[in-house]
């Protein structure tokens, strides 16, 4: 029997696929223009990997789970992200996931989410805000990461998105030095996680999953912002789908 | 299954505006009021009645920022959109409003709402503890009788402030009687209908007529659950919702929870329970304005410092109804009830060891997919823990 975990994100999909106990393998790829889509093409993969879905349960999660229509169950990728990182960490956590759309923060105890905290609406401390402004700078994530190693203290003020992007454009046209400007982006994140942070409160290590986790320059500043040290696990980017194949066992 | 008489207690939406057109074109006086601490009881004693104005609806919103902040409460944008639109028949109707100094957005709203209509302001204390804060409401209630007196040409007797504190006092017991037939477990009442009731008695023109109805609705409760019939099957969670008030239109994280498959069994915000708790004493020789007084400072809103009687009352019903988590709704901009989240957190958690959640949001369907997904996570961890014990 298999076990398959799908967490469709606002910008990459995430398979896990367990074979009883043992997990087998774990892949992603972009969500695109649309999760259904993204949803049909899993499961060819699956089909290659020679797992059927009549032998398999499927629990999909993330916001494009609804969109998983073989999924046998829908969980929130809250639930799913917690389950993910007690198995890959083995023990109670705080959990930050920043995601393309929401940053959050889950605390899990005894192999169960007991408390989460999600920013609001606004797209501020997201992923997708790092994305943005890595855009503005003309360079991808890992390299604005890299860059603001180098980079001076100084911030970027505007919290909303769009007034941020015209900051950073504004700083580049005063010849600041795109390091510095870097630097200054990766702190406005870290800041605002780390005031979320404070505000829902610690509870055993400090773990980061999601796509960021692969960025260790990211992690260096998170830590030290924190003043903490913020663990991870090179398949922290599949927290949610692992989480979500161990759902269904 | 729906209670029966659920369709009649919502049939009062659409009856109510019409007997208020009625009642209006008789000459009977209409009192606007937009706030839990709004004595109705004088209104009534006055001959006129009160109804409640308090905006719940996303559609006024829009014309409101014409003239106040976005960045603004949407109950206070949606309460100002209806006055100056003429949108909402009961506005219309009033011939006199009663505003209280509540929050700051409603204080300094008022201001602007004021030139519209004839408008009486009462000015709350900031606490309800001590003597100089009865002393000071007790005033205020004097003062609210003069004024009516006074526009209306009329004389209110003790007699008939008593006779109103009576009426009153039925239908809060009736409410509350209504309320606490969902500690029963599991509830024989969504959590929407029971909003949905309780909500409008505010614009119940005919008191008796709604009481009896509620009366009716208790009625056939109580068979359903000697029948076992229920609004959720029993393995639903049990949630204490609290925090801002709502209304219909403005019922999406109430709507959320039950949608997800919780059972809502207690609303502890001002459109629920927080106004039936407390009734008005009728002792013969008291001051009926002095009982008035006693009442309604005891409302536990947020405005007040400090409020710990929100926190017992959350404590009480959580316990009484057997909850499994406690929601804490909150409006955009809502500074009150929003700092007081983070001290209800540590109340729920640590005290109370329940699952807590705050959801921050507005009027609009602009996030629905979010509040979905925070609603959804949160019940999967009272899931997850009521599968582990
Ligand atoms: S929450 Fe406070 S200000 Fe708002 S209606 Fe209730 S008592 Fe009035
Ligand atoms: S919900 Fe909050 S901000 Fe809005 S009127 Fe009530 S107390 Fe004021």
């Amino acid at each position: 029997m298999h076990y398959i975990g799908i967490d469709i994100g606002s910008t990459a999909a995430k398979v896990s696929v367990f074979e009883e106990e043992r997990l087998v393998t774990n892949f992603n790829m972009p969500t695109g223009w649309s999760s259904i889509e993204a949803s049909r093409i899993i499961l060819e993969k699956l089909e290659e990997l020679k797992v059927s879905k009549e032998e398999a349960r499927i629990i999909a999660t993330g916001y494009g789970r609804v969109s998983v229509p073989y999924a046998d169950k829908t969980l929130t990728e809250i639930t799913c992200h917690g389950k993910g990182a007690y198995y890959l960490l083995g023990k109670d956590c705080t959990v930050i996931d920043i995601g393309g759309q929401d940053t959050k923060i889950i605390t899990v105890e005894n192999d169960r989410v007991t408390d989460f905290t999600m920013n609001d609406k606004c797209a501020a401390g997201t992923g997708r805000f790092l994305e943005l402004m890595a855009n503005s700078l003309a360079i991808n994530l890992p390299e604005l990461a890299e860059l603001s190693l180098k980079g001076e203290e100084i911030s970027i003020t505007s919290m909303c998105t769009v007034f941020a992007e015209s900051e950073v454009i504004s700083l580049m046209g005063k010849g600041t030095p795109r390091e510095d400007i870097a630097r200054g982006v990766i702190n406005s994140i870290t800041g605002r996680v780390s005031t979320m942070l404070y505000k829902h409160g610690v509870k055993g290590t400090i773990y980061l999953t999601g796509g960021l986790c692969e960025i260790s320059p990211f992690i260096e500043l998170l830590s030290e912002k924190l003043d903490k040290e913020v663990i991870t696990n090179p398949l922290g980017r599949y927290a949610g789908s692992i989480g979500a194949a161990l759902m269904g066992q | 299954m729906r209670p029966v008489i659920m369709e009649e207690v919502e049939a009062l939406r659409g009856l109510n505006s019409v007997k208020i057109k009625e009642a209006h074109e008789e000459g009977k006086k209409v009192v606007g009021m937009y706030c839990m601490f709004s004595p109705s009881e004088i209104a009534i004693a006055a001959d006129a009645i009160p109804v409640s104005l308090c905006g719940t609806t996303q559609a006024p919103i829009e014309d409101a920022e014409k003239e106040l902040p976005r960045n603004l409460c949407p109950l206070i944008k949606s309460s100002y959109g209806f006055a100056i639109t003429d949108k909402c028949p009961y506005f219309f109707f009033s011939d006199v409003l009663l505003a209280e100094t509540t929050c700051d957005g409603k204080k300094k709203m008022y201001e602007l709402m004021g030139k519209i209509k004839p408008m009486h302001l009462m000015n709350l204390p900031q606490t309800s503890e001590g003597d100089d804060a009865l002393e000071s409401w007790h005033k205020e209630m004097i003062k609210f009788k003069i004024y009516l007196e006074e526009v209306f040409g009329i004389e209110i007797t003790d007699e008939k402030l008593r006779d109103a504190i009576k009426l009153m006092n039925r239908e809060r017991s009736a409410m509350k009687r209504l309320h606490k037939l969902n500690a029963h477990k599991p509830a024989p009442l969504s959590g929407m209908d029971m909003m949905l009731a309780q909500w409008l008695k505010g614009f119940n023109v005919d008191k008796e007529y709604g009481i009896s109805l509620i009366e009716k609705l208790i009625e056939e409760l109580e068979e359903r659950i000697e029948k076992g019939i229920y609004a959720f099957d029993e393995n639903a969670p049990r949630i204490l919702l609290t925090g801002c008030p709502i209304g219909a239109g403005s019922e999406k994280v109430l709507k959320a929870l039950e949608d997800a498959g919780a059972s809502v069994v207690a609303l502890e915000n001002c459109t629920g329970y927080k106004p039936l708790d407390v009734v008005v004493d009728e002792d013969a020789e008291k001051d009926p304005l002095l009982a008035l007084a006693e009442k309604y400072l005891s409302t536990p809103c947020s405005c007040m410092t400090p409020n710990n009687g929100r926190f017992d009352l959350i404590k009480r019903l959580a316990e009484e109804y057997d909850v499994d988590g406690v929601v804490d709704l909150t409006w955009v901009a809502c500074h009150t009830y929003a700092i007081e989240s983070f001290s209800l957190k540590k109340l729920v958690q640590e005290e109370l060891g329940l699952p807590f959640i705050q959801i921050e949001t507005d009027y609009s369907d602009s996030d629905t997919g979010q509040v979905k997904t925070r609603v959804e996570a949160f019940l999967e961890t009272i899931e997850v823990s009521l599968a582990t014990v």
